[in-house]
């Protein structure tokens, strides 16, 4: 059946069996993940764990090479071209470095989307740039250029730009990193007051576990690419799985690997190139 | 690299197969969203996009071509006239002039200057947006970043390349009434009566139809180069180069495949 596929499910966002290989290396294995309305989704992770590759499937960004996505019950590979445009426009992303387009104005940065997607006229865009830039803080720094602004506002105006078409589904990519912890903690709480005020479903890629641990209502471990825990904090928090232990116990790897060197050595005495 | 000669070959090839079937998806899209960009038809924030791409592209150029036109006529001039003078057959230097110019140098100078001018400033300004994620934001805000970054820059340049050949095309000639009227004291209007009569305008047209495609070689490479930055800055600045290398290229090839086939229809 082609087009739309309608779930009688309540998931906001469902992932199922989505394979990602990237120049023969799988990134992705076979993830499967339902994200429920109104909840707040953290996938959690390391450096390399497949966690932004599975945000980038989310919003539409990249497709699996097998495996569907399903975001309000609409297969991101088999939506046309319309109900794409549609879907993309009840979801705001805000990209790790903000995404800002430096050549404009942070108005015109948060009134873009409007003036691409509306009929509004000239005055209502500004009006309602201002609000969203107002919702995050920012309401006397519109005039300004994104490079004026600090890391913090940059990314504050970023959700500003997000929220500027009221989407349903509000992603965040890495909110805190490259911000000290008071910046960092002021993000939480907008991330936190926006879901209060707008009932929305977030989902949001971060290894800050304080962070984390703030903003979700359930959590989600990935590792080399399988999710290897879903639940509520409190789960994730008392989870006897050595990964997620190591990582919110903050225990390093081996960084020296002991077998790597040996066969380095061995090659070298057997007289083989390095 | 121990990979057999077949091996690289083919590599090669597919690689560059492969670049030629993006330029050609890339033309498609932009050829498709071009009606959008249109003034009154199309969507009012991408011809006001075009009309900046037009000052840009068009407008800031002139001095430059201007410049590099009269020299170019001057060398022209120069060159013809130490063969031409021998023979007693001064007023040939009109000719070579006027029709070196509508027909191959205008139109070529023009792209080049244009090439290295604005095709390297598209690829960097597309380039750098990739690797600070705005044009993966431009999609998820449902903007297709073709209809948006290329179609005003890709009008702009459809208008403005065969206005600068224009300009170009009269500088040149311009510089041969001047080097006239040095060498051999010759009136300027008995200069452009002589030029006007050896100008055809078949000759116009077809470096006007050149300039086009001319246009279409510098901002489809340039964006694409652009397009597939992958990394850091440093692919910025490598893409840049690419596009200016890569288009020149295409157009001094383009070039030779039009005058082959204006030469062949010509009836010369």
């Amino acid at each position: 059946m082609p087009g739309s596929v309608t779930q009688t499910t309540e998931s906001a966002i469902s992932v199922r069996d989505v394979v990602v290989n990237y120049d023969g290396r799988r990134v992705l294995d076979g993830i499967n993940l339902e994200i429920a309305r109104g909840e707040t989704m953290v996938l959690l992770g390391g450096s390399g764990s497949g966690k932004s590759t599975l945000l980038r499937q989310i919003i539409g960004l990249e497709r699996p090479q097998s495996g569907r996505v399903l975001v309000t019950g609409i297969d991101l590979a088999k939506a046309k071209p319309s109900e794409m445009k549609k879907l993309r426009r009840s979801i705001g992303v805000a990209f790790q470095d903000a995404a800002l387009f430096n050549s404009m104005s942070v108005t015109e940065n948060v009134s873009l989307p409007l003036r691409e997607h509306t009929r509004l006229t000239e005055s209502t865009i500004r009006l309602m740039a201002w609000m969203k830039l107002a919702v995050v803080g920012l309401a006397d720094s519109g005039h300004l250029s994104p490079q004026a602004l600090s890391g913090g506002m940059r990314k504050r105006a970023a959700v500003a730009r997000a929220l500027a078409l009221d989407p349903e589904l509000l992603v965040f990519d890495e909110p805190s990193a490259g911000l000290d912890p008071i910046v960092a903690a002021e993000l939480d709480e907008l991330i936190l007051a926006l879901k209060r005020a707008f009932n929305m479903t977030v989902v949001v890629v971060t290894h800050e576990l304080a962070s984390a641990f703030r903003i979700a209502d359930r959590m989600a471990f990935l590792y080399q690419g399988s999710l290897i825990a879903v639940g509520t904090k409190e789960e994730i928090r008392t989870s006897s799985h050595p990964r997620i232990r190591q990582f919110l116990d903050r225990v390093p790897d081996q960084i020296a690997d002991a077998a790597a060197v040996d066969k380095h050595f061995e090659r070298y005495l057997e007289g083989s190139p390095m | 690299m121990n990979l057999p000669v077949v091996e690289r070959v083919g590599g090669a090839t597919l690689s560059q197969v492969e670049y030629l079937g993006g330029l050609a998806i890339q033309l498609w899209d932009a050829l498709r969203s071009l009606g959008r960009t249109l003034p009154l038809l199309g969507n009012r924030n991408r011809w006001r996009s075009a009309v900046g791409q037009m000052l840009a592209v068009g407008v800031d150029a002139v001095p430059m071509i201007a410049i590099m036109a009269v020299c170019a006529g001057f060398i022209l001039a120069m060159q013809g006239a130490s063969e031409l003078r021998r023979f007693g057959a001064m007023e040939f230097v009109i000719d070579l002039v006027t029709i070196g110019f509508t027909r191959e140098l205008g139109p070529l100078l023009t792209a080049i200057a244009v090439s290295g001018r604005s095709g390297s400033a598209f690829s960097a300004e597309i380039g750098s947006m990739v690797v600070t994620e705005e044009i993966d934001s431009l999609r998820t805000m449902a903007i297709d970043p073709v209809e948006f970054l290329l179609a005003p820059k890709y009008l702009a340049a459809l208008v403005m390349l065969p206005c600068l050949t224009i300009i170009s095309n009269a500088c040149g000639i311009l510089a041969g009434a001047v080097f006239m009227r040095i060498s051999t004291d010759m009136a300027f209007s008995i200069y452009f009566q002589y030029a006007v009569h050896s100008m055809v305008l078949r000759d116009v047209v077809t470096g006007l139809v050149k300039s086009l495609a001319f246009a279409t070689i510098i901002v489809h490479v340039g964006c694409l180069e652009g397009f597939r930055v992958r990394g850091g800055p440093d692919a910025v600045g490598r893409s840049a180069t690419a596009a200016v290398v890569k288009s020149t290229f295409l157009v001094i090839l383009a070039d030779v495949g039009f005058t082959a086939i204006f030469y062949l229809t010509g009836g010369h």
